[in-house]
């Protein structure tokens, strides 16, 4: 790993000064991705910003009716929240499937967004859920905040605050794993908003996590599993690696949506693992 | 370098380190606490898990520096003298391992599980909390079973 200054601001105001006046800086987070990248010499900041003793990036509440995620909140504790599984528990769910138990007690929802990991679970639940990506600045929606593999709208010394979910009918994740990393191969967030349904997919697309309009858009008019099955997905707009090839993908990205309209379709109620 | 103050196994440690050593590195090449094993070195097979503030952690995915001020417990930390851990006696007696190499990693991902679970665990959960947890050589059965032993013997 190359040599680094470290600072461990315990405020916003401290972290705003570090990042304003450093060198090449770096946020880290829960550091289950930064770390092994810095180990790998992929990346090498001059300064080490730790955001684990900021207090107020850790805030987990409901304000608004929205359910409010500081960038800090780890994702055993999102999993864990009395709030979360109550007023969204597709969305505890997808916490409580991410990597294993000692990644879930380190990593935090800010950190895998701001990474946009084109097989992380977290952009499929923002981009269903219609969630607002809070900065230092601005108000982001998720709609315009994924851009592209490990690209977001985030400028260069722009940070996470907080996400905002809005509250929803009902909704669900579901995923196909790939079972070393327990990275989704393809990854599923169906939710159903009043003003209609939203579908967003993970681990599959070529650029990144997505929105499959089409099943939208059929869903909007029939929720039901048998609308889906005239719909396919072009594998060469998936990814394909050694996991798995793109018609697999979009094979997968169908079947999983196909589960989650039954599931929700049925009860209204929410998933679990595959 | 930096100064490091943090507390190990109950008792308090200051070291110069640099910031970019990993707390697995900290503990076995400074503290030659070398129960902690590096594994995958990857964060995927879990035989470097300490706990810190009570919570597991793969300590290759940890700067040493961020344990400034915390607690950090690894596997030397849990006897009493010669007495074993509750979950430590549990793996001995179901002979939950064959080469070795995994079962710090395991015993203190246990540990956190139970207290997580507050012991309430069954079979299906222990295996699927285990997930972060690589052993090559048992095949799993009887770790699950000296967990579930273990779980038991510590209720209240």
């Amino acid at each position: 790993m190359n040599k680094f200054d470290y600072a461990c601001p315990t405020s916003l105001a401290e972290t705003l000064g570090l990042l304003r006046d450093g060198d090449e800086p770096m946020l880290l987070a829960g550091g289950q991705t930064l770390v092994p990248t810095m180990k790998q010499g992929l990346a090498a900041p001059d300064l080490l910003i730790d955001l684990n003793a900021v207090s107020e990036l850790m805030d987990l509440a409901v304000v608004d009716g929205e359910v409010r995620v500081g960038a800090m909140c780890r994702h055993a504790a999102v999993a864990a929240s009395p709030v979360v599984r109550e007023k969204i528990p597709g969305l505890a769910d997808l916490a409580a499937m991410i990597g294993d138990a000692q990644v879930r007690n380190r990593g935090t929802i800010g950190g895998s967004v701001a990474n946009n990991d084109p097989a992380a679970d977290y952009p499929a639940a923002l981009l269903a859920l219609g969630a607002t990506i809070r900065t230092d600045r601005r108000d982001i929606s998720a709609d315009a905040f994924f851009v592209d593999l490990f690209e977001t709208a985030l400028e260069p010394g722009e940070f996470i605050r907080e996400v905002g979910f809005p509250a929803c009918s009902s909704c669900a994740y579901l995923k196909f794993r790939q079972p070393a990393s327990r990275f989704a191969i393809v990854g599923v967030f169906v939710a159903r908003h009043r003003h209609g349904v939203r579908v967003a997919v993970t681990g599959a697309g070529a650029a990144g996590v997505f929105r499959w309009t089409e099943a939208e858009a059929a869903l909007d008019g029939n929720f039901a599993r048998r609308t889906l099955s005239g719909l396919a997905l072009e594998p060469d707009q998936m990814l394909s690696d050694i996991h798995a090839g793109g018609a697999y993908r979009a094979h997968l990205v169908r079947v999983l949506t196909e589960r989650l309209v039954e599931t929700l379709g049925a009860d209204g109620a929410r998933s679990g693992k595959k | 370098m930096m100064r490091l103050e943090t507390e190990i196994n109950g008792t308090p440690v200051a070291a110069e380190v640099e910031s970019r050593t990993l707390l697995v590195e900290f503990l076995r090449d400074q503290c030659r606490l070398t129960g902690t094993h590096v594994g995958c070195d990857t964060s995927q097979c879990g035989a470097c898990v300490v706990h810190l503030d009570g919570v597991a952690v793969k300590s290759c995915a940890l700067l040493a520096i961020q344990c400034q001020g915390r607690k950090v417990t690894t596997i030397e930390g849990l006897a009493e003298g010669e007495t074993l851990h509750p979950m430590q006696q549990a793996f001995h007696e179901h002979h939950a391992l064959q080469c070795g190499f995994c079962t710090p990693g395991m015993i203190m991902s246990a540990l956190d599980m139970v207290a997580r679970h507050e012991g309430d665990l069954d079979e299906r959960t222990v295996r699927e909390e285990l997930e972060g947890n690589i052993c090559r050589c048992t095949g799993y059965e009887n770790i699950v079973k000296a967990i579930l032993d273990a779980a038991e013997m510590m209720r209240p």
